[in-house]
């Protein structure tokens, strides 16, 4: 085992992302080559797992955009809802009418049909 | 900005939480004040632009608003909001990469480090390795720098990184692989720029 092989298998290895073979370890505990480059993958990832509490400052206003950026998509999605609401009760109202009408219609035609079986009985 | 307004515990966000959840927009609004900080932070790890993490939380917070429903309570709320974020910030930057010319590209690399928390305990020789880190960090591939973020930093898995990133797994753990492999070069390399003469970051942490 090299000390180019250990340093490609060290990226994965450094957290127990991936199992260290007997024969890597063994080379790790005698190559100091290899354990300074092992030194600095953990230093490099606890400096990283640091930066998670280093609060970086937006400048003054995210705060009031985004409140102000979701009452306006509120807004919109309730217009759109009221707007949707009437074109149903539009369709609604449309097609109850166009209903009414051909029950009338049919009633007309029914009506008609029955008075002109009815005539030349009489006649 | 005041240190009380730095994020707080899972625990205290969870009354505002269930308020939020139950269409209380002034819960949610709460939400917004006491997590911004947290979220723009991640923002700018993941964007390293100042512009694009501003888009990034709002977008942010929109798409939470609109998802509340969903969000069922087995998670922490701020780890649902990181998923969100994340989410945002690699959609950003891949259409924003889509749009800006070569030229303006190294200005996405310009350090925006606005430290909130002067930590009393952190030595000056902790804070100068971390501003490098910062430093290295930025100048990764944004494709390689999500990942080191979001498992490194913030602690995702793989799994749920893959998920929110829309790649498989066994991508996520490649593009972890290089990313760790090409910050450690940044960091420790003589050849580059961030190498510091002083070893600030061999014995700073």
């Amino acid at each position: 085992m090299q000390c180019d092989d250990i340093a490609r298998i060290l990226p994965d290895a450094v957290d127990g992302g991936v199992a260290v073979e007997d024969s890597v370890q063994r080379h790790i505990d005698t190559c100091l080559r290899c354990q300074a480059e092992l030194a600095r993958y953990r230093k490099m990832l606890r400096g990283l797992h640091l930066l998670r509490t280093r609060y970086l400052e937006p400048a003054p206003g995210l705060v009031a955009q985004t409140l102000a950026l979701i009452e306006e998509a509120g807004e919109r999605e309730a217009r759109r809802a009221i707007l949707s609401g009437k074109r149903i009760a539009y369709a609604s109202a449309i097609g109850g009418a166009a209903a009414v009408a051909a029950g009338a219609a049919a009633t007309v035609v029914i009506v008609h049909r029955a008075r002109r079986r009815t005539v030349p009985a009489a006649g | 900005m005041s240190t009380s307004e730095l994020p707080q515990g899972p625990s205290a966000l969870e009354p505002l939480v269930e308020a939020a959840r139950e269409g209380d927009r002034q819960a949610f609004d709460e939400l917004v004040r006491r997590t911004y900080v947290e979220t723009y932070t991640l923002a700018m790890r993941l964007t390293a632009h100042e512009e694009d993490a501003r888009d990034v939380v709002q977008e942010t917070y929109l798409r939470a608003w609109r998802g509340l429903g969903s969000f069922r309570g087995d998670a922490q709320f701020t780890t649902w909001l990181y998923r969100i974020t994340a989410n945002t910030a690699y959609t950003t930057v891949k259409r924003r990469r889509r749009h800006r010319a070569d030229a303006l590209d190294a200005m996405i690399h310009d350090p925006v480090e606005v430290r909130l928390d002067a930590q009393p305990e952190e030595s000056a020789q902790q804070s100068a390795m971390l501003d490098r880190l910062s430093v290295a960090l930025d100048q990764l591939p944004p494709k390689l720098r999500v990942l080191v973020v979001l498992k490194d930093v913030y602690g995702l898995s793989h799994e749920e990184i893959a998920d929110e990133l829309g790649i498989s797994v066994s991508a996520a753990k490649v593009r972890l692989h290089r990313g760790r492999k090409k910050l450690r070069d940044l960091l420790y390399d003589e050849a580059h720029p961030n190498h510091g003469s002083d070893g600030g970051i061999e014995h700073a942490v």
